[in-house]
């Protein structure tokens, strides 16, 4: 069975549930070990590494961040946030089935919520995705708040 | 007048080991600090290489006063009021960027220099009958009290007359030397634009937790004791690099002995440092070249010196906290006596390797990011301080740590590492500087 561009977007949209509900362990999996998942702080930004991002998170970093969800300790998840992503159907920019290459855009609504406050960010996701072993993995991701410029309070969890 | 304009209200907020929970949460309060310690202190306004060349500006606040800084010649930069004398417009909004040889407000198309002095008006004719040489507004952009570029680094004081910038800092500024002496060429340059976080809290909540060692335990065992356990699990093979965030996230998980022994000091008005005899930042990798290109510079002992001194945190009074070690500073710009804008910035060692600037840029959004683990229990800290603040069970705030009996501030001091000794010494400088012009006003009447 070979893959298709529907394959593809099935799997932004299942990603997207599996933060919605809080499936971190099967998201980290969704993962390959060298990637890195990247949110800029500037508009456009080219650089990770020698200016400031909000996130430039290695495997090691993604897993701290699950784990510390999950702790008894963790105070600013007393009680827990919770959050929604509403997404437009994902642009399948790159599809290159022969070498398991794939590149897609995705704009998206995140909405994060705990207590009495919620925000509402929008944002477009990039991401770079690999066939491994017959299963599609991200190789990379970006993800570009429309407003990653402006002065937030605590983003929580994962838009 | 309100309740608290006179010293003596005041001077009462402030006990050698108390202080009033009116000074974090009352809007008068709020309304003097802008009032009286913001214009009467030196507060840090932006680095030069922000706008390096004639013309750049950037747009911000001192206090809750709009200014820009603006590079006027190749080697002055000034700081003007953000806002045109004719109706009142803000001149700029943009938070960055070039205006050429003048300003221009966009309402009227009056022009200035970018000293402030006024350049032109369109149709003069119609003030030719009046007597507006005299008025305010032929006065043009209104420039701050003072200005200092200090090695970069460049602080204004609003009001026109009071404590010279020397005096002011005195030797505090060994920690913004030893910043800047880490580069090979004595110079930094500011990477990118600055984190901005926004805390719904008071803004010396955010100057006291600088100084505050015995929280990183216990606010910051989610992250940092989680990496440490995860790190454990990994079995990580000995000659695989440690993950440079470990590096960076670990060693807020010390003990308690740790922060002891540290050290803190403190100079007078209201400045001190965190981590004396070692820090946090102490045990970070060599970077390969750095050393060799500093050695160069300086010579081999005096580059030993400098690196030698790590310095965690150091507060300068009112409102902006360094890292030395790292190149990061963070100002805490007061919004409300409830709100803050906390924007971190770091800067690039000139002459030293880019590795530095990537450590550099993995602290800042590793531990100062809206979207960052330790950020997110500090603010959650903050925030449900300001929330129970407003309960009448107490009226004071407890800063009594290895307190003692006739503390003189005006004196440098080096004490253990846990003491609040260094928010006792903020607080000293808030209720002079707060006090200072309101005690001359009522001589003066």
């Amino acid at each position: 069975m070979s893959i298709t561009r529907d394959d593809i977007i099935d799997f932004i949209y299942a990603e997207a549930r599996m933060l919605d509900e809080g499936r971190y362990t099967e998201w980290l999996d969704l993962w390959l070990e060298d990637g890195f998942y990247w949110m800029p702080l500037d508009y456009k930004q080219k650089d990770p590494h020698n200016m400031t991002s909000l996130l430039y998170e290695d495997d090691f970093m993604r897993r701290l961040r699950v784990e510390r969800l999950n702790g008894e300790r963790t105070f600013s998840q007393k009680p827990k946030s919770r959050c929604h992503h509403v997404i437009q159907r994902p642009f399948v920019d790159e599809f290159d089935a022969e070498a398991g290459v794939f590149k897609t855009n995705t704009s998206m609504h995140y909405i994060e919520t705990r207590l009495d406050d919620q925000f509402l960010l929008a944002l477009t996701a990039t991401h770079e995705l690999k066939l491994v072993d017959g299963k599609i993995r991200i190789a990379n991701k970006r993800v570009d708040l429309l407003n990653s410029d402006a002065a937030f309070g605590n983003i929580q969890l994962l838009p | 007048m309100g309740k608290y304009e006179t010293p003596e209200a005041v001077n009462a907020l402030v006990q050698p080991h108390q202080v009033h929970k009116d000074t974090y949460i009352d809007a008068e309060i709020f309304d003097l600090e802008m009032k009286h310690l913001f214009s009467n202190t030196w507060v840090f306004v932006g680095h030069d290489s922000q706008t390096s060349k004639k013309g750049d500006y950037i747009t911000t606040q001192i206090g809750t006063q709009p200014v820009i800084m603006v590079r006027h010649k190749d080697d002055d930069i000034k700081v003007l009021y953000n806002r045109c004398p004719h109706k009142g417009t803000k001149i700029a909004i943009d938070r960055a960027g070039n205006t050429g040889k003048f300003f221009r407000c966009p309402y009227h198309a009056w022009s200035f220099k970018t000293d402030g002095c006024l350049l032109a008006i369109p149709l003069k004719k119609g003030y030719a009958q009046t007597k507006f040489k005299e008025s305010e507004a032929n006065k043009g952009m209104q420039a701050v009290g003072e200005v200092k570029n200090y090695r970069g680094f460049v602080f204004a004081r609003l009001a026109d007359e009071g404590i010279s910038f020397e005096d002011y800092f005195g030797d505090s500024l060994s920690s913004l030397d030893n910043m800047v002496d880490r580069s090979p060429e004595g110079r930094l340059e500011v990477a990118g634009p600055p984190l901005r976080y926004m805390h719904q809290c008071n803004w010396k909540m955010l100057v006291d937790n600088q100084t505050d060692t015995c929280h990183p335990m216990v606010a910051h065992e989610s992250s940092a004791g989680t990496a440490v356990k995860i790190f454990e699990e990994a079995n990580w093979p000995e000659d695989k690099p440690k993950p440079m965030a470990m590096e960076i996230i670990a060693p807020f998980m010390s003990p308690y002995e740790f922060f002891e022994e540290m050290g803190i000091r403190t100079w007078p008005n209201g400045h001190g440092h965190t981590g004396v005899h070692h820090s946090i930042h102490s045990d970070y990798s060599t970077i390969p070249g750095y050393t060799e290109a500093m050695e160069e510079t300086y010579g081999e002992e005096r580059a030993a010196e400098i690196l030698g001194e790590n310095r965690h945190n150091t507060v300068y009074f009112p409102n902006i906290m360094i890292k030395g070690p790292i190149q990061q500073l963070r100002n805490f710009i007061p919004m409300g006596p409830d709100k803050t804008l906390v924007e971190s910035y770091i800067y690039r060692l000139v002459g030293a390797p880019d590795i530095l600037t990537q450590r550099t840029a993995m602290y800042n959004r590793l531990i100062n990011a809206p979207t960052s683990m330790v950020g997110h229990d500090d603010l959650e800290m903050y925030e449900r301080a300001q929330e129970g603040l407003h309960s009448q069970a107490s009226d004071w705030i407890n800063i009594e740590r290895l307190h003692e009996d006739g503390e003189d501030f005006e004196v440098e001091a080096v004490e253990n590492g846990t003491t609040e000794r260094q928010m006792r010494n903020q607080m000293n400088a808030w209720a002079k500087f707060m006090t200072l012009a309101m005690g001359a006003k009522e001589a003066a009447e």
